[in-house]
């Protein structure tokens, strides 16, 4: 694999930035209830790393050690800025549906996780490039877990009725428990363990060995 | 190429960055203004158009609401008034203490401390003829204050609709205001009896429908007293006294006079 593909894709279950890494996992919780504004956090989260990395690995010989974090920072919330004001231009009513979850990107650990960890060290090509297939990998998780959650929730994929629903004459009776975001736990973790039972390395070491229990020596007589 | 790390270059990368940022964001918020400002108002017209169920009728919203007449009303004395209704903003309304009174605590069923003068309303005809009354409302409910529209039929008693606009309430609860099928129960309610009194509420429950005044009852959202609560005291205020009452007899004169 070339270097650029491997940067590219590796972060799309190799080393995936919320099943591996576990970050971002607070806006995979909150917008993940419906599909479509699912979709839109998902571009503007990519948009948002794919240039934050270009910007900050650009400058990145220029940046003072001392206030790094805060020339990061600045130029994140200046994308995130950016793209809230665009999607309030262009699509008012996702945007008020993700209300402060765009606001959040900024938090986002993963869009500043990578700005340290590789846009500081790298060329402005590959960080791009380092940034996108984050913000494809983070992309990923998300769409399943939308997907799954308003099939399940709503009998519904982005908006078109899939499942039809006992309210409406059908026959599925949906899972309200797939409408809150505790649901997102469960299947991100589920992704976890199936992505671990198949790529056996990503399983980490235990901190400490279990202790085996003790064994049975004292025998109970009965009278 | 100097120390990166000196003071000076600190300063100066610092202080370039946050101008050239600050440059570009004020460059697209300006650019996008006007865009994001339609938005907001054409997510207006669609929440009075869903409250007054119009977009059936007419296709489509932008249809619907140029059917719609703004006008700027006197809640004091229930008149029409010839003030420019397009520059109209109840924000701005609520800040120059000469276009809003202050309300006692006994006056203030809704908890919303200041009522303005001027209200705009809305008014859907038909072949020259009123269909809908739309009036915008307002009222605390458990965390916030709602903001929407009542619209009301002809009859200036049968409700057509309600639908909110703004809120702060708890989703699955209190935000089940929002819910079709909740917003569905209100359409045919009456407000006012035979002798004008003002019946309609929010009830704890479902309505058992062989009651007689099942049609001034809705039924109330479970787990959200509070906010159902809330809602049964702005109806009360804007359908007072202090709120639309007198604009409404007068409007039912006009009316009725045709």
């Amino acid at each position: 694999m070339s270097k650029a593909s491997e940067v590219l894709f590796a972060p799309l279950f190799k080393d995936n930035p919320i099943a591996l890494q576990v970050l971002g996992i607070c806006s995979a919780l909150a917008v993940t209830s419906k599909l479509y504004p699912t979709l839109i956090m998902c571009v503007a989260l990519t948009a948002t790393i794919t240039l934050s990395s270009f910007f900050i690995s650009l400058i990145r010989n220029f940046i003072p050690n001392n206030i790094r974090i805060i020339v990061q920072m600045t130029i994140i919330s200046s994308l995130v800025i950016i793209v809230d004001q665009l999607l309030k231009a262009y699509d008012y009513e996702t945007s008020k549906t993700l209300s402060v979850f765009v606001g959040l990107i900024i938090t986002n650990c993963i869009v500043m996780g990578r700005a340290e960890a590789y846009a500081m060290q790298n060329g402005p090509a590959m960080s791009a490039l380092d940034g996108f297939g984050n913000g494809l990998g983070y992309s990923l998780i998300l769409i399943i877990v939308g997907s799954i959650r308003e099939l399940i929730g709503s009998g519904q994929l982005l908006g078109y009725q899939i499942l039809q629903m006992t309210t409406e004459g059908g026959w599925y009776i949906p899972n309200n428990f797939f409408l809150l975001p505790p649901a997102s736990f469960l299947i991100i973790g589920l992704f976890i363990w199936a992505l671990r039972s198949w790529k056996k390395e990503q399983v980490e070491v235990p901190e400490f060995s279990m202790k085996q229990n003790a064994p049975k020596e004292i025998k109970v007589e009965h009278a | 190429m100097q120390n990166k790390d000196s003071i000076k270059n600190t300063i100066f990368i610092g202080l370039g960055l946050c101008l050239i940022c600050a440059a570009v964001i004020s460059f697209i918020a300006v650019g996008l203004k006007q865009l994001q400002k339609q938005n907001i108002i054409l997510d207006q017209q669609k929440k009075i158009v869903a409250a007054a169920n119009l977009e059936d009728f007419y296709g489509s919203v932008s249809d619907a609401y140029n059917s719609i007449e703004e006008i700027i009303i006197d809640l004091d004395t229930g008149n029409f008034t010839d003030l420019d209704p397009s520059g109209y903003d109840l924000s701005k309304e609520l800040q120059d203490n000469s276009k809003y009174i202050n309300l006692s605590s006994a006056e203030d069923i809704a908890t919303i401390k200041v009522r303005e003068n001027y209200s705009k309303v809305f008014l859907e005809y038909r072949d020259d003829e009123l269909n809908t009354v739309i009036l915008p409302v307002r009222g605390y409910g458990l965390w916030g204050i709602l903001y929407g529209y009542l619209a009301i039929s002809n009859d200036l008693n049968t409700i057509v609709g309600l639908e909110f606009y703004e809120h702060k309430e708890t989703p699955g609860l209190g935000a089940e205001i929002d819910n079709p099928a909740w917003k569905a129960l209100w359409n045919g309610k009456k407000l006012f009896d035979d002798k004008g009194n003002l019946l309609i509420k929010v009830v704890k429950g479902k309505v058992a429908m062989n009651e007689a005044d099942s049609n001034y009852k809705v039924d109330g959202l479970s787990g959200a007293t509070l906010t159902s609560n809330g809602v049964t005291n702005l109806l009360a205020f804007w359908l007072g006294d202090l709120g639309y009452l007198k604009f409404l007899s007068n409007l039912k004169e006009e009316v009725t006079n045709v």
